[in-house]
């Protein structure tokens, strides 16, 4: 029920999405490319937090190791950008690992502390190095995806609806029932036979992949890398409010999320400075009064029958 | 014929503390063993040790054959060990269905699509333990035997050598334990070793072939069933030794001014009923003792006079009700509880804790409290700088009881306060229970499930049991009347 529920309401989204190069203009086409490429960060974090129910408080951690690896390697070695994109992905699962390993053998908040840790240490390695990176001014990339604002809104939706079709597909597929299980109760789930390690272990891989790779994609189309964007502790704040507003647990509600956050920034700029109070005060008031978020609310009406 | 199970020499230290002491026991195929000792004896952590959630100090765990003490939960589960938890923590979004078939999947991370054959087995399961017609639904929807069918339904899907089941029928109505006496019965039948851990020899007497009876970490004895509930020694520690009763100093009007009338209290946890239709009344000044099994709702009575949990019913405080009011209105108005986990700030001293209790005290009243308490407690006197966390268990029983005292209650509530103390710790705090009685007016309800430390003090006892009062009356006449139930 729940399933065909979904596929009526992201269906016709997605055919609306892929239709609007057609219709708007190419300021409107470059923000939902910014918000699709969120989406995937956010879709990634919820699969670690609403399923193997790990807070990661650095998500941009993740992102940034995957899009400065990404940078340098274009930057100082030319290296064309799919080799660049599969070795961000890839230095990103490397760093999460990491990070993972101890990470996870510890419980209540210290996992989240670390991995908030992590992104300060990440952000002041790339200040320290300014001489390497390009510190706060940014890393300029030689390559970009491309020039045309269809053509790098057509990248950003394609790249989003597959990871979400791969993320949503592995929370519903037995190993994301297993996943559920270990969040919510590790003691249960191991007596049930399951090694609760290796599957939160694989949970933080796939998030960390999804993550690199959006971070090396993001880059490529901005042109240039910059702690800003792509590793600031703002950045992963977002991520976070993205999926909680749009709802845990659903994947898709996570992509919502973050298309309303930057869209409802942009529409909010007139404000100024208020912008992002209103956006930030919208968010509480889902959080607070509507924990299931967006989409959670949706499916759940759906689901009850 | 080589048991499925052997345990033998296990140990589990906490600490200083010995949770279990070179316990041993075999179970063989097809036989049922009964693991029972009151609160605090370390049955539970012997459950633990051997599914791996702790890990024993030293021992062996003989699965099969095979020692797996100290694996990893997954891997001794994967081995043939299977568990019944007595708490249900379903997930919210999937059925029942699928909770069966979560239990069905391999340890496997490369499973994208559920196989038809591991549906069907599901489907199979739920008929078998009676969730044929509810598999479709949510678990949120279920009443609460159906959740612990479900338990049973995960620990029958992974069919493992050997069941551990916790407290089977907790919660349960008598016919719900009929149906369930009939699942555990079927696993014998199909020749899986079964371990069931209880508090009482009543509550399992009739499934089990041996009973194992546990106190302070060691065991006292196995046999049968029967032969355990004549067992000397199992008697004296449900029951206690001989029972001394000592009358306190009449007072004019004790006993006579009501100050706590509670009726027709009634307690839901979720689904479970906590406490069915209670009616306790304590008089100004009486010293009245509740008696019961760990689970009997002792707890929760004090909580909900506390204000802590919602009920149906009345709490009247001194002629007033106390619906709606706040935990905090109600212990200013006098009635302060000293709860069963004691809840010290563990990296204050003892002395910044017994503060805290006299905050509303004017300093020269605290002053006074505290030079009584410390004559009541003079270890407390002694060890003043010591953060509460280094003390021993009985100290800080002490110290809880001491903070509670600082605040002057009108009616002082204890909650098992000799959880997890040894018998000496347990002799000093009896005597200065008893001082605290005999030298003044102050009202006490206590609850106990150790009857040898409740009723020597006690002016008035009740019994509870599954929910419910079922005696009510004078200490002197409890073992004859209600001594034989309590086994």
């Amino acid at each position: 029920m729940l399933r065909s529920r979904t596929f009526q309401i992201v269906v016709p989204a997605l055919l609306v999405m892929a239709l609007l190069p057609l219709g708007v203009g190419g300021y409107i086409l470059g923000l939902l490319t910014l918000a699709y490429y969120y989406a995937v960060f956010a879709m990634s974090w919820d699969l670690l937090f609403g399923f193997a129910g790990e807070v990661n408080f650095g998500p941009s951690f993740l992102i940034g190791v995957g899009a400065y690896t990404a940078a340098l390697l274009n930057h100082y070695w030319m290296w064309p950008i799919p080799a660049c994109l599969v070795a961000g992905a890839i230095a990103a699962v490397i760093g999460g690992a990491v990070l993972a390993v101890p990470a996870l053998r510890l419980t209540g908040p210290y996992f989240g502390l670390v991995t908030l840790v992590a992104v300060l240490l990440l952000q002041n390695m790339l200040v320290l190095f300014a001489g390497i990176t390009g510190g706060e001014i940014g890393l300029d990339l030689p390559d970009v995806l491309s020039i045309d604002d269809s053509t790098n809104y057509y990248y950003a939706l394609a790249f989003m609806t597959v990871s979400g079709g791969i993320l949503f597909g592995l929370s519903r597929s037995p190993v994301g029932l297993i996943l559920q299980a270990s969040g919510q109760d590790a003691i249960e789930a191991a007596a049930l036979g399951f090694n609760v390690a290796k599957h939160k272990m694989a949970a933080f891989c796939i998030s960390a992949f999804f993550s690199g790779l959006a971070g090396a994609m993001l880059i490529f189309y901005l042109g240039t890398a910059s702690v800003g964007t792509v590793v600031d502790i703002a950045v992963g704040v977002n991520v976070i409010i993205a999926a909680v507003l749009g709802g845990r647990r659903t994947i898709i509600g996570a992509a919502v999320g973050a298309i309303f956050l930057i869209g409802a920034g942009e529409i909010l700029r007139p404000l100024g400075q208020l912008s992002t109070f209103v956006v930030s005060a919208v968010a509480l008031v889902v959080i607070l009064f509507f924990p299931s978020g967006f989409m959670g609310r949706l499916l759940q009406s759906g689901g009850r029958e | 014929m080589t048991a499925l199970l052997e345990v033998s020499g296990l140990t589990k230290r906490f600490g200083g503390l010995v949770a279990v002491k070179d316990i041993g026991f075999s179970i063989n195929a097809g036989e049922i063993l009964g693991l029972i000792g009151p609160n605090g004896s370390g049955k539970s952590t012997v459950m633990k040790c051997i599914m791996g959630i702790e890990k024993p100090n030293a021992g062996s765990v003989k699965l099969d054959g095979t020692d797996v003490a100290g694996w990893p939960t997954h891997r001794i589960a994967r081995h043939g060990v299977g568990i019944v938890f007595q708490h249900a923590r379903p997930l919210h979004r999937q059925t029942i269905l699928e909770h069966i078939q979560l239990a069905l999947l391999p340890d496997n991370l490369f499973m994208l699509v559920t196989d038809h054959k591991i549906t069907r087995r599901a489907e199979e399961i739920a008929e078998r333990v009676g969730l044929g017609q509810v598999m479709h639904r949510l678990p949120r929807t279920l009443p609460f035997a159906d959740l612990r069918r479900l338990e049973l339904a995960k620990a029958i899907a992974r069919n493992p050598k050997v069941v551990l089941v916790d407290e089977p029928f907790a919660g349960l109505t008598a016919g719900e334990v009929a149906d369930f006496s009939a699942l555990i019965g079927s696993f014998r039948a199909e020749g899986h070793a079964v371990l069931l851990v209880d508090h009482n020899v009543k509550g399992v007497a009739a499934l089990v072939d041996r009973v194992l009876a546990m106190y302070l970490g060691e065991k006292i004895t196995e046999a049968t069933a029967e032969e355990v509930m004549r067992n000397e020694t199992v008697r004296r520690v449900y029951l206690g030794g001989k029972i001394e009763t000592a009358a306190r100093p009449d007072r004019e009007g004790k006993g006579h001014t009501p100050l706590l009338d509670v009726r027709g209290l009634g307690v839901l946890y979720g689904k479970a009923t906590a406490l069915d239709d209670v009616s306790i009344h304590v008089g100004e000044g009486e010293f009245v003792s509740v008696v019961g099994l760990n689970g009997a709702g002792k707890t929760t009575l004090f909580n909900a006079i506390s204000g802590l949990v919602p009920f149906s019913g009345t709490v009247a405080w001194r002629g007033e009700t106390l619906a709606g009011k706040t935990p905090g209105a109600i212990a200013r108005g006098g009635i302060v509880q000293c709860p069963e986990s004691r809840e010290l700030f563990g990296d204050m001293s003892i002395r910044e804790n017994l503060d805290l209790g006299g905050q509303h005290l004017t300093v020269a009243e605290a002053g006074k409290q505290l030079d009584w308490l410390f004559g009541l407690f003079p270890i407390l006197k002694s060890r003043q700088g010591q953060a509460a966390r280094t003390l021993s268990g009985g100290e800080q029983q002490m110290l809880a009881i001491a903070r509670a005292l600082m605040m002057k209650p009108k009616l002082l509530i204890l909650d098992e306060p000799t959880l997890g103390l040894a018998p000496v710790i347990l002799e000093q705090l009896s005597k200065a229970l008893e001082v605290l009685r005999q030298t003044t007016d102050i009202t006490v309800l206590l609850g106990e499930q150790n009857v040898t430390f409740a009723l020597p003090h006690a002016d008035r006892v009740y019994v509870i049991e599954h929910s419910r009062i079922v005696w009510e009356g004078d200490p002197g006449r409890f073992a004859e009347e209600a001594g034989a139930g309590y086994l």
